[in-house]
């Protein structure tokens, strides 16, 4: 129902960036916003990928602290590759399962999972093997491969990324969950729960040709970025990301790290990955901008180890 | 055998096999396996033919087959395997019921100087090493060009309107599909022959494959020496003329019982127009059947059946009547022609327009320096451009199966013996890393097999990087796109200023795939592109190294 009132207001109004927004907008004010978290930032390790999101998600008060009953949730993993799941440069499948089970048993409406991909995506959505195990949790496996998906939004808190248009399905969701892989990557340094979100607009292009970084942190001023983010860091790319040449890239971490902060996430990926988070371009620019907080020293950060 | 059930029988196995031909091109959501489009595709003559030349084997034996049916059956290829003689019947059927006169025939003296000409050029050329006029002429790269660049796109729009409106209501089991446009060029041959084709089915019934098609006045020579074929008893024949009616391709003589068997694609539509029970299908009665080249015959019985004879069969007329045949000329075109042509251009016209505006980047600045690029990219298992070009009949199928749409038709890269063929266009898409659909599905053998793991090292060409236009260069600001799509890592970004990394490539362990430059941003020259390898070569293998696998003993923060 939203999504029509949406299609037919924003039509009407001519796609107004300005109108797409609110109109966007409301079901999250309806939807009512995630209770804020005991802890800023979950760590886990030691376990596998779903059981360490168990004990992660029970540490933040459960899944019902950011879904309600009813409300619509998506799910954006990283699927840019047609690589298997041991290659490591897709989600880890099994994760995504979990996390569609918790939402779904803390009485999410529909869950839906997509991402636009860098690779043909029937291939990406197959071979990773995300699209076979979120739908048997029960998700709804969209596509995200022509501009039709996509809507204008306006960021006015960026410096660069003014405008960008992002999936309807992003737009229309009450709770967006942020599933990125860590990965060390050729052009952004790393990539995270900010660079994951270049997988939710459709122009990437216009990212790489006006200071790449800057754009990434652009991202985190708007409305519409993640109610949570679950940074899967069980195998890590540690060499030739964010695709892979061999699995000599990968190295098994066996972490996970859960928090509402891209920022923190990241700064805190950054570290696992042996990387100053401040040589990161894009987390530090974020952090000036206040997407978040790089100050995860003095965070409240509860490490679980299994 | 005297029962209208060998009509029906032909019916539905020719709209079996047009389906299944027709669906492997329109196959939009890559359902059917790779070895069952090459078991559709077995039997197409030519695309066999050229395939046993390349690599003799059992695979490629559907020309012998066809070649035996003929020598017992006649023509049957052309009416039951060949899918633009099984189109351009349906094209005549749907004419009989727009005008029934459109469905009624008479006979015609063959073309026969034209006919054979064609055929010898065809011959002649090929021997003498160029493909293209197989490429022109082969009736099945003819539909399958038809298939490709008219319905394909049109079933692509269908099920879009569709996927648009099922995901309103939140369904999400069909998709949209993006349309990538080609060089408008490249239309001019399908259209042409789609008009060609069309309309001379649409008027004359089968005289284009009487006529133009090479393969059908090959599989008429070795038709003479057929064992069985059409007969008329002329016991029973009563010389009443609806056979003569019937016979889309003008080639009974019912005043002298003669068929020509040349023509004769063995339709069986006379044994059932028949009342008289006097035509049927069996072993041939010698001095019954004549050939084309009778010259004197024809010309004889012309005057008899110009002194009048049934109501609408007035006389023999040279076959499709004046206008046509050896000179198919613009000033032919009709009605009929123009709605093809008309429908086909708005056809096009959308495809091409679609492609404008897509992943148009927005550039700071734009890119100065022209990529230099020496020889065109051929897809993985060509071997090389020459064995590529030479084997290639342009069928257009790997254009249709290909998942990203890279391989598009070339106008002008390889030269005229080239025309239609599919080249990489890194414009448009990047050859998947996983992927030989390509040369899984072409049946000529122009793309030779090549197993998922050597295709990964098969080098169809050469990365070159340009500097000047690189974003990291003019902007000095992180890119890295290309790098980032690499799977090889023949591109990988070193220092450069500040804190910034800029690409730098190496050719030896590049296969040529384009991913770099599809997702190089800068217009309108790239900054990173692909130069063809004439010859194919074997890439090295990226080195790969070793990780030692620590398991993380504590966070480090």
């Amino acid at each position: 129902m939203k999504r029509r009132d949406f299609l037919l207001k924003s039509a009407a109004a001519g796609v107004v960036a300005g109108a797409a927004c609110t109109i966007g907008g409301y079901g999250r004010v309806m939807g009512g916003v995630p209770s804020p978290a005991a802890y800023d930032m979950v760590a886990i390790r030691g376990g596998e990928a779903a059981a360490m999101f168990d004990k992660g998600i029970s540490a933040l008060g459960g899944m019902s602290a950011f879904v309600k009953k009813g409300q619509k949730v998506v799910i954006k993993p990283n699927i840019g590759w047609d690589v298997v799941p041991e290659k490591a440069a897709n989600t880890n499948p099994a994760l995504i399962k979990r996390i569609v089970e918790h939402a779904l048993r803390a009485g999410a409406g529909e869950v839906y999972v997509f991402d636009n991909t860098c690779d043909d995506w029937v291939k990406c959505y197959k071979t990773s093997m995300i699209e076979k195990m979120a739908r048997d949790a029960g998700a709804k496996v969209v596509p995200g491969n022509t501009e039709n998906y996509y809507q204008e939004i306006s960021i006015p808190g960026a410096r660069v990324l003014k405008k960008a248009k992002v999936h309807e399905l992003i737009l229309e969701s009450d709770v967006f969950i942020n599933v990125p892989i860590l990965k060390v990557h050729s052009s952004a340094k790393m990539t995270a729960s900010l660079k994951n979100m270049m997988g939710v607009v459709w122009d990437r292009r216009f990212w790489h040709t006006n200071n790449l970084h800057q754009c990434i942190a652009d991202y985190g001023m708007s409305d519409y970025k993640p109610h949570l983010n679950i940074i899967d860091c069980y195998s890590v790319m540690t060499k030739n990301g964010p695709r892979g040449v061999s699995m000599a890239d990968v190295q098994t971490m066996k972490a996970q790290l859960i928090s509402t902060d891209m920022v923190a996430a990241d700064t805190a990926a950054a570290r696992l990955l042996g990387l100053d988070p401040e040589r990161v371009d894009h987390i530090p620019i974020a952090h000036q901008m206040g997407v978040g907080s790089m100050e995860i020293d003095s965070m409240n950060i509860h490490k679980i180890a299994m | 055998m005297k029962s209208s059930a060998l009509r029906k029988f032909r019916v539905v196995f020719a709209s079996l096999l047009i389906i299944s031909v027709a669906f492997v091109f329109l196959d939009i959501r890559h359902m059917i396996p790779e070895s069952w489009v090459t078991g559709i595709l077995y039997i197409q003559f030519l695309p066999s033919l050229l395939k046993f030349i390349n690599l003799p084997s059992l695979l490629a034996s559907g020309f012998l087959v066809v070649l035996a049916l003929t020598v017992f059956t006649g023509r049957s290829y052309c009416s039951f395997l060949c899918p633009l003689g099984i189109f351009q019947d349906i094209v005549n059927r749907i004419a009989g019921i727009i005008n029934r006169k459109n469905r009624k025939f008479r006979f015609a003296i063959p073309y026969t100087i034209t006919r054979y000409s064609l055929l010898a050029i065809t011959v002649i050329v090929a021997l003498a090493g160029s493909v293209l006029m197989v490429t022109i002429l082969d009736p099945y790269s003819i539909f399958g060009r038809m298939m490709t660049y008219f319905l394909k796109p049109a079933v692509v729009q269908g099920n879009n309107l569709l996927a648009s409106i099922l995901t309103r209501f939140d369904i999400y089991t069909l998709y949209t599909i993006q349309l990538k446009g080609i060089t408008a060029a490249a239309f001019i041959l399908p259209l042409f022959f789609l008009g060609l084709t069309g309309y001379m089915a649409y008027r004359h019934g089968r005289l284009y494959c009487n006529t133009v098609c090479p393969v059908g006045t090959f599989l008429g020579l070795i038709s003479k020496v057929s064992i069985f074929g059409i007969r008329i008893d002329s016991s029973s024949c009563t010389r009443c003329g609806r056979c003569a009616v019937a016979c889309k391709s003008s080639c009974i003589d019912f005043l002298h019982e003669s068929i020509d068997v040349t023509r004769c694609v063995t339709c069986f539509n006379c044994i059932d127009s028949c009342n008289d029970n006097a035509i049927s299908f069996g072993i041939r009665r010698s001095g019954k059947m004549v050939d084309g080249s009778e010259e004197e015959n024809s010309k004889g019985r012309r005057k008899v059946a110009a002194a009048g004879e049934p109501e609408q069969i007035k006389k023999p007329v040279q076959a499709g009547q004046s206008g046509i045949g050896e000179s198919i000329n613009e000033e032919s075109v009709d009605n009929g022609k123009r709605n093809f042509i008309f429908n086909s251009l708005i056809l096009s016209a959308t495809f091409t327009s679609l492609a404008n505006g897509q992943d148009a980047p927005v550039p700071t600045k734009a890119s100065t320096v022209r990529e230099n690029r020496e020889y065109p990219v051929c897809p993985p298992g060509g071997i090389g451009q020459e064995h590529f070009n030479d084997y290639c009949t342009a069928c257009s199928l790997c254009v249709s199966a290909c998942p990203t749409s890279v391989l598009r038709p070339s106008f002008r890269s390889y030269g005229l013996d080239g025309i239609m063929q599919p080249v990489m266009d890194y414009h448009k898409g990047f050859c998947n890393f996983e992927c030989t659909v390509c040369i899984d599905v072409c049946p000529t053998g122009a793309l030779m097999p090549l197993i998922l793991e050597a295709k990964k090292l098969t080098q169809i060409g050469k990365v070159k990087f340009i500097k000047e236009n690189c974003i990291v260069e003019t902007e000095k600001t992180d890119c890295g796109a290309c790098s980032e799509h690499c799977p090889t890592k023949a591109v990988k970004m070193i220092p450069f200023i500040d804190n910034l990394v800029i690409p730098e490539v190496e050719e030896d362990i590049c296969i040529g795939c384009g991913a770099c430059e599809y997702a190089c941003p800068t217009v309108p020259f790239k900054a990173i592109y692909v130069n063809g390898n004439p010859v194919h070569l074997d890439a090295k293998k990226p080195e790969t190294g070793t990780l030692d696998d620590k398991v993380l003993e504590e966070f480090p923060f």
